[in-house]
């Protein structure tokens, strides 16, 4: 009577090309009352009159459940900036969908979240800057922030909805992730994400003030280690570790259009968040495409998938089924072409460059954040 | 701060906790576990042990009906529903009533 027990991941791997989605991502808004140095939105906002209505939105995610999503993300931009908040969430758990809020917390009343409480919402996530009012709110850019955080997170637990806490690391808050975890478990969440700042969209401005030192990488990966042993059962951690520290590229989104996809403001639909980056494809939008006929058929989601686009580097090798040649944006950024190895992967013959230049970086003493405008 | 996982036993009863779900997978024909970022394929079985956990039995209890229903050892069952409810709740997804 052996239970056979599979990830997400798991489940994709032996269906053959392009295999329903599993995962959306429904960037409401691109509006947000923070100013996070690290924002990996684009450089180039969605207007608010360009953002799809209620009724599109409901409509997209009626399409992605019958094409099979099972996981929902509400995220932007901040989407309690949208007051359509608590129907859209009311909309997808009606139609099946495990409906997960990704918030700052601001713009959420104790009223409001009672709402989506009421309303189904299966999960929320928080996100966290920092562990102390001075520098949460000095890295969101927004006085007042942490207080807010800290009244939503006590307003989501009497709620009764399971909370994740979210926090991106980076050279000044590498040495908080002990503190962040301490603070997850004293807000009673069940989870915590701690993601290494990437460098896409507004965050590339950054890099020099935010690129972690290898010492700092070596000590969080070190950390994480001990306390996932001493909160096994209590505290669920999700790590994503520094890349340009890695030998190895991430499994950026499972694989290029196999387990998730995105879709912007205003509808467009991408194979990942930064998939604009990539000058050379263009990407469809659900005002005149259908969800599926983009999944399937179109070129941008069909450019990455399986291995014909891969180089020599990577068809070769046997991790294409474990990373699956890496990031395509960080591809384009680092090396200038979107279907190169990733440069973080060791095989690659840009990787001692890339080295070089993030360890450069990470000594950068000068370099200021420059706020994301609003 | 104590970093003590609660502990479950023969005499636990748990259920699911809140954000933690079963539903039917129709486009892949298949039965699935959500929870916050993932999706777990369940076989027969585990969806048995999962609809079992009515937060009123205990686990000893779940394994003595499934022994009678299927007419199988119960020490065997006993063990393959712990090692299921541990893989469970190092994930979080258990919610212990007593």
């Amino acid at each position: 009577m052996r239970t056979s027990v599979t990830s997400a991941g798991d489940i994709a791997r032996d269906i053959p090309r392009a295999p329903p989605p599993m995962a959306m991502l429904a960037e409401l808004t691109h509006r947000c009352p923070l100013a996070c140095p690290y924002c990996s939105n684009p450089i180039e906002l969605t207007r608010a009159n360009e953002e799809l209505s209620t009724e599109e939105w409901i409509g997209v995610f009626r399409q992605a459940a019958d094409l099979g999503v099972l996981h929902l993300h509400l995220s932007g931009g901040e989407p309690a900036s949208r007051r359509d908040l608590v129907e859209l969430t009311r909309a997808a758990v009606s139609l099946g969908l495990y409906t997960n809020l990704i918030t700052s917390g601001v713009g959420l009343t104790g009223a409001r979240i009672g709402s989506l409480a009421d309303a189904g919402l299966d999960h929320l996530q928080l996100s966290l800057q920092g562990v102390s009012p001075e520098s949460a709110d000095r890295i969101g850019g927004y006085q007042g922030g942490y207080e807010r955080k800290m009244a939503v997170a006590a307003w989501v637990a009497g709620a009764g909805i399971p909370l994740t806490l979210n926090a991106v690391c980076h050279r000044e808050n590498m040495g908080e992730i002990d503190a962040m975890i301490e603070l997850a478990i004293r807000l009673k969440a069940r989870r915590v994400e701690i993601a290494t700042v990437q460098f896409h969209g507004w965050a590339e401005r950054n890099k020099a003030a935010l690129m972690p030192t290898r010492e700092q990488v070596e000590r969080a990966t070190r950390t994480v280690a001990e306390a996932r042993e001493k909160y096994q059962g209590v505290l669920v951690i999700d790590y994503v570790p520094a890349d340009y520290h890695s030998r190895y590229p991430k499994a950026c989104m499972g694989g290029w259009g196999r387990v998730g996809l995105n879709v912007t403001p205003s509808g467009r639909v991408l194979p990942c968040h930064a998939a604009e980056t990539i000058p050379s494809l263009s990407f469809e939008n659900v005002r005149e495409t259908s969800l599926a006929a983009i999944w399937y058929d179109s070129d941008a989601f069909n450019a990455y998938r399986g291995e014909d686009w891969m180089p020599e580097l990577c068809r070769s090798c046997e991790r294409k089924k474990v990373d699956f040649g890496g990031c395509r944006c960080q591809a384009m950024a680092l090396a200038g072409d979107a279907s190169a190895t990733d440069p973080v992967c060791i095989r690659s013959p840009l990787r001692e460059r890339l080295t070089r230049e993030a360890d450069a970086l990470s000594t950068t003493q000068s370099a200021g954040l420059i706020y994301r405008g609003r | 701060m104590s970093g003590d996982a609660p502990r479950i036993s023969g005499s636990s009863v748990v259920k699911l906790a809140r954000g933690v779900r079963l539903r039917e997978d129709p486009v892949r024909g298949q039965t699935v576990l959500l929870a916050p970022e993932s999706a777990m394929a369940l076989d027969d079985i585990a969806v048995a042990i999962v609809e079992a956990l009515d937060g009123k039995r205990s686990l000893e209890r779940i394994a003595a009906d499934f022994a009678e229903k299927f007419d199988a050892p119960v020490a065997r069952i006993a063990e393959d529903v712990e090692t299921f409810i541990h893989e469970l709740a190092v994930r979080r997804m258990l919610e212990i009533v007593e």
